[in-house]
């Protein structure tokens, strides 16, 4: 227990300090909502009722941004090797560094997601159920990416295969996402249905994604 | 405690580097394992440590502990040292002595390695030889029966390389393996040679 605590705090404090990737994926967020209301027009009626996808895209965007790294600099620098031989199952140390990067950097979004809802004109009661459908559906963003980040160690290729690996698999949860945000927002389909769905895929992927990480991480040991 | 090999075969992208390597090894004793670049020195190490599969062959432990896999009662000090720039000397080895499962300060660790006094500095300013410092600073600080050291003396000095010499006679008197991979002398005198590839 103390192994996967010192692990969790280690990883977090790795995302805070100089070069970490905490601040990177909440000032990507900000600039990609920043843009689309230049992209689409003052067309406030519009705004609203994308708004939701716009800002769900954004957050997809935004949490898988520094997942390529998550495994990497453990790779490059033998930390990965000793995590290994740690006393912990490697599921267990994989999951921990996934929590870890979930708590650093999607937390992050869902906090600002409200005060980005104001830019493109979703309305104020609205707010607390959009980052509600983000905070049950991000953890499945990381735990998803979490196999790529292991596959692109794994193979030893960066950032892109990870992005063409992953965005994929991330259409289910783009999908009920979006879809709990506007039934929470204008209806008048019920909001309950694609919220259980949404955090089904995320309980489901919290399971399956370390199990698949650790494996392309032993198979890609060699 | 035994360390046992036993007709250990060892592919590597689809090439063989070294088969039907045996050896046996008691606590207290030390192997230097020596050949020439890519004879599989490191390939030999990481498979001890379950970073590299056994392609054929097999590798036992007879010991107190025998449900405990090897890889968790050795420590591999590698090429790579482990250490996050951006965290301090003790923030690393804290790191590290918590995680591989030991309660206790790191502070004599540190010592040992004569990096007490830069304990507070980020990873990032060490010098080569510190760094290497440090990583061996995590063997003092975890205790583990089996060392397997690859180049242990690379990038340190004449007084460092006393030191470790030291430390690993020291670890061998507690009943400890090493097993190093070395193209020079390490500083143990009694250490036997297994040598490989016949090339």
């Amino acid at each position: 227990m103390s192994a996967l605590i010192a692990l969790l705090i280690r990883d977090m404090r790795l995302a805070v300090r100089v070069g970490g990737g905490a601040l990177m994926g909440a000032l990507f967020f900000l600039i990609v909502v920043t843009m689309m209301p230049f992209a689409i027009g003052p067309d406030l009626a519009l705004l609203a009722r994308i708004g939701p996808a716009i800002l769900w895209l954004g957050a997809l965007l935004a949490s898988l941004l520094a997942l390529d790294r998550l495994f990497a600099t453990d790779h490059e620098d033998g930390s990965l090797d000793l995590l290994m031989m740690g006393p912990l199952p490697l599921e267990l140390s994989v999951a921990t560094k996934a929590i870890a990067h979930w708590l650093t950097t999607s937390l992050p979004l869902v906090v600002i997601a409200p005060l980005l809802g104001l830019m493109l004109n979703v309305e104020f009661h609205a707010m607390g159920w959009l980052a509600l459908t983000l905070l049950a559906g991000t953890p499945a963003l990381t735990f998803i990416g979490l196999v790529g980040a292991a596959l692109a160690v794994a193979l030893r290729r960066g950032g892109l295969l990870l992005a063409v690996l992953v965005l994929p698999l991330t259409v289910p949860v783009l999908i009920f996402g979006v879809a709990a945000a506007n039934a929470a927002i204008v209806g008048p389909t019920p909001f309950g249905p694609p919220f259980t769905i949404l955090c089904a895929l995320s309980l489901a992927s919290l399971v399956l994604g370390p199990i698949a990480a650790a494996a392309a991480l032993r198979h890609g040991l060699e | 405690m035994q360390l046992k090999a036993d007709e250990l075969t060892c592919n590597r992208g689809g090439r063989e580097v070294f088969r039907g390597l045996s050896f046996s090894l008691s606590g207290g004793e030390a192997v230097v394992v020596t050949g020439r670049n890519g004879a599989g020195k490191s390939s030999l190490l990481r498979m001890i440590a379950g970073l590299v599969r056994i392609a054929a062959g097999r590798l036992t432990l007879d010991s107190n502990n025998a449900d405990t896999p090897i890889a968790e009662q050795a420590h591999y000090l590698g090429h790579q040292d482990a250490m996050k720039p951006s965290l301090s000397v003790r923030e690393n080895l804290q790191f590290w002595t918590e995680f591989l499962g030991a309660r206790r300060a790191v502070e004599p660790a540190l010592e040992s390695v004569d990096l007490a006094r830069l304990a507070d500095l980020p990873a990032a300013y060490l010098s080569a030889g510190q760094r290497r410092r440090l990583s061996i600073a995590r063997l003092v600080a975890v205790p583990r029966p089996i060392w397997l050291l690859d180049e242990p003396t690379s990038s340190l000095d004449a007084p460092s390389q006393k030191r470790l010499a030291e430390l690993m006679r020291g670890h061998l008197a507690g009943g400890g393996m090493i097993i190093a991979a070395a193209h020079g002398p390490i500083g143990l005198e009694r250490a036997r040679e297994l040598k490989l590839g016949s090339a």
